[in-house]
């Protein structure tokens, strides 16, 4: 044992809590909703156990891409006061040593995947860390402010990957759901980065607000968000889901709308509006997704 | 017996914490390639033509 080693403080050394908190647990835990809601919607049966380990695959790869862009942007993490506590910029886990966690578990989620489904899903899956890994992290964030535009099409792979893992197929109905989730990401983390943006600017990050200002943030967002309630409601009127999911996306992508408008209309140093938009479209995406399970399991649709 | 080791120091502690965590997830992945297997050969066994 080393001198400097000893004199360390056992908050300074990481734990098996540090390598875990590498995944992104939050980001994981809606990764596994989404992919969870995919399997559930596509067609065909799957073992409820070869299903689980699916899950579990498709959560390890999202928690493999999270300890990789925690890798890749140690030196932006440590300048925000978001994220400067995480493992990597606080010191208690050595860079490489994310690294090669990172590359070594999405290995692992992989190969896991295309044993317990088939090589469509394991192939996206691969796709989808490689995508958010390098595309996004290591490519368009520090040379963009279409960065998480482009970069949420990582994000809004795991229902299709979900859908590939049950059905060996990736139908139109999967890419609708695709389409959600990435017509989402802009407005959820424009918003947030209007009330984040002295962050970004001291990091370097070109975010939207950053480099075209906040007013034209906001008819952006107000844009999207537009968009993104027509794409909402269509799983409905491609037949992917029935009525019950219909009422509930019009209501939810109505009120997603309502609110971008106040955030448009709100006075240029107001910050509730963006913070507002910000938390209502969290529970937008996880009440949209939810009900597609639940019209299911209601025996609703079809 | 006393022990008569050093006592372990926070590095060493969470060291072996991390071995710990490090085993149960080598442990856990050998089952569920094992239970991939299982489930997967399935019926087929049953069904063999021989």
């Amino acid at each position: 044992m080393s001198e400097a080693s000893a004199h360390m403080r056992a908050s300074d050394i990481a734990g098996p809590g540090d390598y875990f908190d590498l995944l992104k647990p939050r980001v994981m835990s809606l990764v596994i909703f989404t992919a969870f809601v995919g399997m559930v919607a596509a067609p065909g049966a799957m073992h409820p156990a070869l299903a689980a380990i699916s899950l579990l695959a498709i959560a390890l790869g999202a928690g493999a891409s999270g300890a990789l862009n925690m890798w890749w942007d140690a030196d932006i993490d440590a300048v925000m006061t978001r994220t400067a506590r995480r493992p990597v910029p606080a010191g208690r886990v050595p860079r490489a040593e994310a690294a090669a966690f990172g590359w070594f578990l999405s290995a692992l989620a992989v190969a896991l995947l295309a044993l317990a489904s088939n090589y469509v899903a394991a192939g996206l899956l691969a796709f989808t860390i490689f995508f958010y890994v390098v595309v996004y992290s290591m490519w368009l964030k520090r040379a963009t402010p279409q960065n998480i535009v482009i970069g949420g099409a990582a994000g809004a792979l795991p229902p299709v990957v979900g859908w590939a893992a049950v059905s060996g197929a990736t139908p139109l109905d999967a890419w609708v759901l695709f389409a959600i989730i990435f017509l989402w990401t802009p407005p959820h983390f424009w918003a947030l980065a209007l009330f984040k943006q002295g962050d970004y600017e001291r990091a370097g990050v070109p975010m939207m607000p950053v480099v075209k200002g906040a007013a034209s943030t906001r008819r952006q967002i107000f844009a999207y968000s537009i968009i993104l309630a027509i794409a909402g409601v269509s799983p409905s009127v491609i037949g992917t889901t029935g009525v019950l999911y219909f009422a509930a996306a019009a209501a939810l992508g109505a009120y997603f709308i309502y609110a971008a408008w106040k955030l448009l209309r709100a006075a240029e140093d107001d910050q509730r509006p963006a913070v507002h938009l910000f938390k209502f479209s969290i529970l937008y995406l996880f009440a949209l997704f939810a009900a597609i399970p639940i019209e299911r399991w209601a025996g609703l649709h079809g | 017996m006393a022990d008569k080791r050093p006592e372990k120091t926070d590095a060493t502690k969470q060291r072996d914490r991390r071995n710990m965590a490090i085993a149960l997830g080598l442990g856990a992945f050998i089952v569920l390639v094992f239970a991939v297997t299982i489930l997967r050969i399935g019926g087929s066994v049953a069904e063999r033509s021989f």
